[in-house]
């Protein structure tokens, strides 16, 4: 292929990922419109599960074998097939940018933001093998295609070779550790999110069953335990891209810290999910707050990310023109 | 900072009164024992997080000194009041020091009495099996073939082969005991070590930076091609020391710059980002060395000595002859200007003290000249494809005998007085109107600008660093957890065994274990009945 053709090509993949995702985003939010998840056919086995966290019978009653496909399931299957079509055809995208370019591609905040797509994405699909997660794919669907849309329209550049700062082999150590953090702290803010919606309504119910579209979703409890597990897998990520980063800064400006507004917001970050994983062992800071404290890390990632890049002179500013 | 888990406050005696206890010492008990709570500690992260913020958004001396003097400048009101309080220096007022310190104690004082107390967990066996085995969450009851002893032995083989810790004894028969024997095991004592490596390494990654801090030193120099440089104060531009550096002691290198190359992108995408920029040195580890070629890039400093000279940026330096009245040369050299763009629209002055009147000239060199309808003069181009000076000319007192230092960047015109305005294409001469001389635009040369720095604690923080890392994986991913086996003979011939586990670490599934434990004592013999628990 010519470059011309690679870069159409490229730039078709993350067009038709839009596309995709966009079907997908309608699918989930469908299956959130009809029907609920537990009806009385199903065993419910599983809230007891739940609110014992780590309770585990081992000899689990089978489940009963026939129950009918609701419609909102079967609109929650094509959303799920579509979100990895849309994976797939992103990361075709990104490869292809990265042959376009001749490098990996992560030399501007176009190019971080699809692979940021792509993270998002991939983190929540790994997530889903073995388990349901039907229900949280709108909320993961919804923050990947925001963050595309943003790229091909804000973000957009042509690719070219990377500036003097980024040829370091540092660009692929510390750059995808904080893609792969940047999807599973999304997820981590969905999960914490719905969370707070969860328990708002739980304490409405009174104790009943909460009803509507919340009713597919998992109970808070279950909620923060995920959200703690994946806060959980992030963190030595995180710590590791922040120390990745100061290695490299020390071979590229001659310090390894220096507060410049990317090392700042990133220790910000750091700060608060530290603080997450102790409320989480404190009395009284386990249920709402601590999910707010995610919210909160999260922010201060996108912080970082978009505002540090676009708005603030920084060391880190390769926003591309 | 993961989790110092669970009962942060347990820690200390426990059979304090609830009221606080009169006296200055229970005061101060009172008081480190608020301080070393989990609460504190949570608030106190939370602070060091908010009084990280202003310091990203406020310019800082450290990194930009010159941006803070704009501010300032630009904010006569609130700007001395925020300098009043460290707002320009944050990561250096003593606020943001009293809340890490502050935070640091708190950890000191809770990590301090968790080792005490893991080190006996550590060495003590693992409690005996609970009676009602059966009423744990996680428990299984079916039956073997073989005898107690038998099972127990080879549930004990099992579990020491992997590795856990393990404990074997016997239910007392009195207070409803029934006297069974059991095996009682415990793992992932890890977690806690880990936690409090983490914690520990917390502290040795702030002792490092410390040493890097009072130790270390760093300075910023330009230099032009064909200049040299050695290491001593006094050819440094800017220059900081910690307190145990000796300013005259430095490591005596030095380094010549022969050229410096750079590339800038001419297609469509980015055009005018830099591509490459390369400083081809000749440096000197001592002053009676042969000198060695080295290349100098971004990403790839030079070692020498101990330090390390890094590549941060780059400009012209326009080269002048000047000529007085009488055509004698007065000035003859390249001058270092400053890039004010991404374009290197650089500005620069030429002060000419002997001169006589002395002349001053203010220039922008413009690498690519255009003259914008708006802007007046700038460039639109990084490399040189059309360079210029545009000059301003000013004959007086350039104020150089007022014993005030003054910056070689800035021209004092207060008592000059202005001659006129000219541009000038390489090779240009121009002679100044009222007759006092003439400028000539000879052409110019690049500079590099490099940071030099030595910090004897990096390698100690690296190394903190990553011992950090493992204790926070081990804290995050290894599960404390116990397991017994119990056994009594079965009234049907075989051993009635039942295995039961307790998960001592926040949602720790541990039917992995127990399985393992089934399987393993189901497969020494065929498989009896078996109890769903």
């Amino acid at each position: 292929m010519t470059s011309i053709e690679l870069a159409q090509a490229s730039n078709a993949a993350v067009y038709a990922t839009m596309i995709v995702l966009s079907i997908a985003m309608v699918s989930f939010a469908v299956s959130f419109a009809l029907g609920r998840r537990r009806t009385a056919a199903l065993p419910q086995r599983v809230d007891v599960l739940q609110s014992a966290g780590s309770t585990v019978v081992i000899d689990r009653p089978e489940p009963p074998a026939e129950v009918p496909l609701e419609p909102g399931r079967r609109a929650a299957n094509i959303g799920m097939s579509l979100t990895w079509l849309a994976f797939f055809t992103l990361l075709l995208g990104v490869v292809l940018r990265g042959i376009w370019a001749g490098r990996v591609p992560w030399g501007n905040m176009y190019e971080f933001s699809i692979t940021a797509a792509l993270g998002i994405l991939g983190v929540f699909l790994a997530m889903s093998i073995g388990r349901d997660l039907r229900w949280l794919g709108l909320f993961v669907v919804i923050p990947a295609l925001l963050t595309l849309g943003m790229a091909v329209t804000v973000l957009y550049t042509e690719a070219a070779q990377l500036v003097p700062a980024l040829k370091s082999y540092w660009l692929v150590i510390h750059v995808s550790a904080a893609i792969i953090c940047a999807g599973a702290f999304t997820l981590a803010a969905a999960t914490a999110g719905l969370s707070l919606v969860r328990s708002r309504l739980e304490r409405k119910a009174g104790g009943a069953d909460v009803t509507g579209w919340a009713a597919r979703v998992p109970s808070s409890e279950k909620l923060q335990t995920m959200t703690n597990r994946t806060i959980a897998f992030t963190f030595p990520l995180w710590t590791f891209a922040v120390v990745a980063g100061a290695i490299w800064a020390e071979n590229a400006w001659g310090r390894y810290w220096g507060w410049d507004p990317k090392e700042t917001w990133a220790f910000i970050t750091w700060v608060v999910f530290a603080a997450y994983l102790h409320a989480r062992s404190t009395a009284g800071w386990r249920g709402d707050r601590a999910s707010w404290i995610v919210i909160a890390g999260w922010a201060a990632f996108i912080i970082n990310y978009f505002g540090v890049n676009i708005f603030v002179n920084s060391l880190h500013s390769y926003a591309g023109t | 900072m993961s989790n110092l888990t669970d009962d942060r406050r347990d820690v200390g005696p426990v059979d304090e009164p609830a009221l606080p206890p009169l006296g200055s010492v229970g005061l101060l008990r009172w008081m480190w024992r608020q301080l070393t709570s989990m609460r504190t500690a949570l608030i106190l992260l939370f602070l060091l997080a908010l009084a990280s913020i202003p310091g990203s958004v406020l310019p800082q001396r450290g990194t930009n000194p010159l941006r803070v003097d704009q501010w300032l400048a630009d904010n006569p009101t609130s700007g001395p009041v925020l300098d009043r309080f460290g707002f320009f220096d944050v990561y250096s007022s003593p606020w943001f020091a009293a809340v890490y310190l502050l935070l640091f104690i708190s950890l000191i004082g809770c990590v301090l009495p968790r080792t005490r107390l893991h080190w006996r967990a550590i060495k003590a066996p693992p409690p005996p099996a609970p009676r009602r085995l059966m009423r744990l969450p996680m428990a299984e009851e079916f039956v073997v073939p073989g005898d107690v002893d038998d099972v127990l032995a080879s549930a004990r083989d099992d579990l020491a082969s992997r590795r856990w810790r393990v404990r074997a004894g016997e239910s007392p028969t009195a207070n409803g005991g029934d006297g069974s024997c059991w095996v009682a095991a415990e793992k992932g004592y890890s977690r806690e070590t880990g936690n409090l490596v983490f914690h520990l390494a917390l502290i040795l990654v702030l002792v490092a930076v410390a040493v890097g801090g009072l130790f270390g030193w760093k300075g910023n120099v330009i230099v032009r091609e064909g200049s040299g440089f050695s290491n001593t104060l006094t050819q440094y531009d800017a220059w900081g020391g910690g307190r145990f550096v000796s300013p005259d002691a430095l490591a005596p290198f030095s380094f010549t710059l022969d050229t410096f190359t750079v590339d800038f992108e001419r297609g469509e995408a980015q055009r005018g980002a830099p591509r490459l920029f390369q400083a081809d040195v000749t440096y000197r580890a001592q002053p009676t060395d042969a000198g060695e070629p080295a290349t100098i890039q971004v990403n790839e400093p030079l070692s020498v000595d101990g330090a390390k000279v890094f590549l941060v940026g780059h400009g012209y330096a326009p080269h002048f002859v000047v000529r007085d009245s009488t055509g004698s040369v007065v000035f003859d050299d390249t001058v270092v200007f400053l890039p004010q763009d991404g374009n290197f629209t650089s500005s620069g002055v030429v002060k000419i003290p002997d001169a006589s009147p002395a002349l001053g000239l203010n220039g922008l060199f413009l690498p690519t000249a255009t003259l914008d309808d708006v802007l007046g003069p700038i460039s639109t181009f990084p490399g040189p494809d059309y360079p210029a000076v545009f000059l301003s000319a000013f004959k007086g007192d350039l104020g150089l005998d007022a014993g005030t230092p003054q910056s070689v960047y800035r021209l004092d015109t207060t008592s000059m007085e202005k001659i006129g305005l000219e541009s000038l294409l390489p090779g240009e001469t121009w002679t100044l109107p009222d007759g006092s001389g003439q400028v000539e635009f000879t052409g110019f040369q690049r500079w590099a600008s490099f940071q030099i720095a030595y910090d004897p604690g990096k390698e100690l923080t690296l190394a903190a660093a990553a011992v950090a890392l493992g204790g926070l994986m081990l804290s995050l991913f290894v599960r404390r957890r116990r397991i017994w086996v119990k056994a009594v003979p079965s009234a049907g011939g075989g051993t009635l065994v039942q295995v039961a586990g307790l998960a001592r670490s926040e949602a720790a599934d541990l039917s992995d274990d127990i399985r393992a434990m089934v399987t393993h004592l189901e497969s020494n013999g065929p498989a009896a009945e078996r109890n769903p628990g």
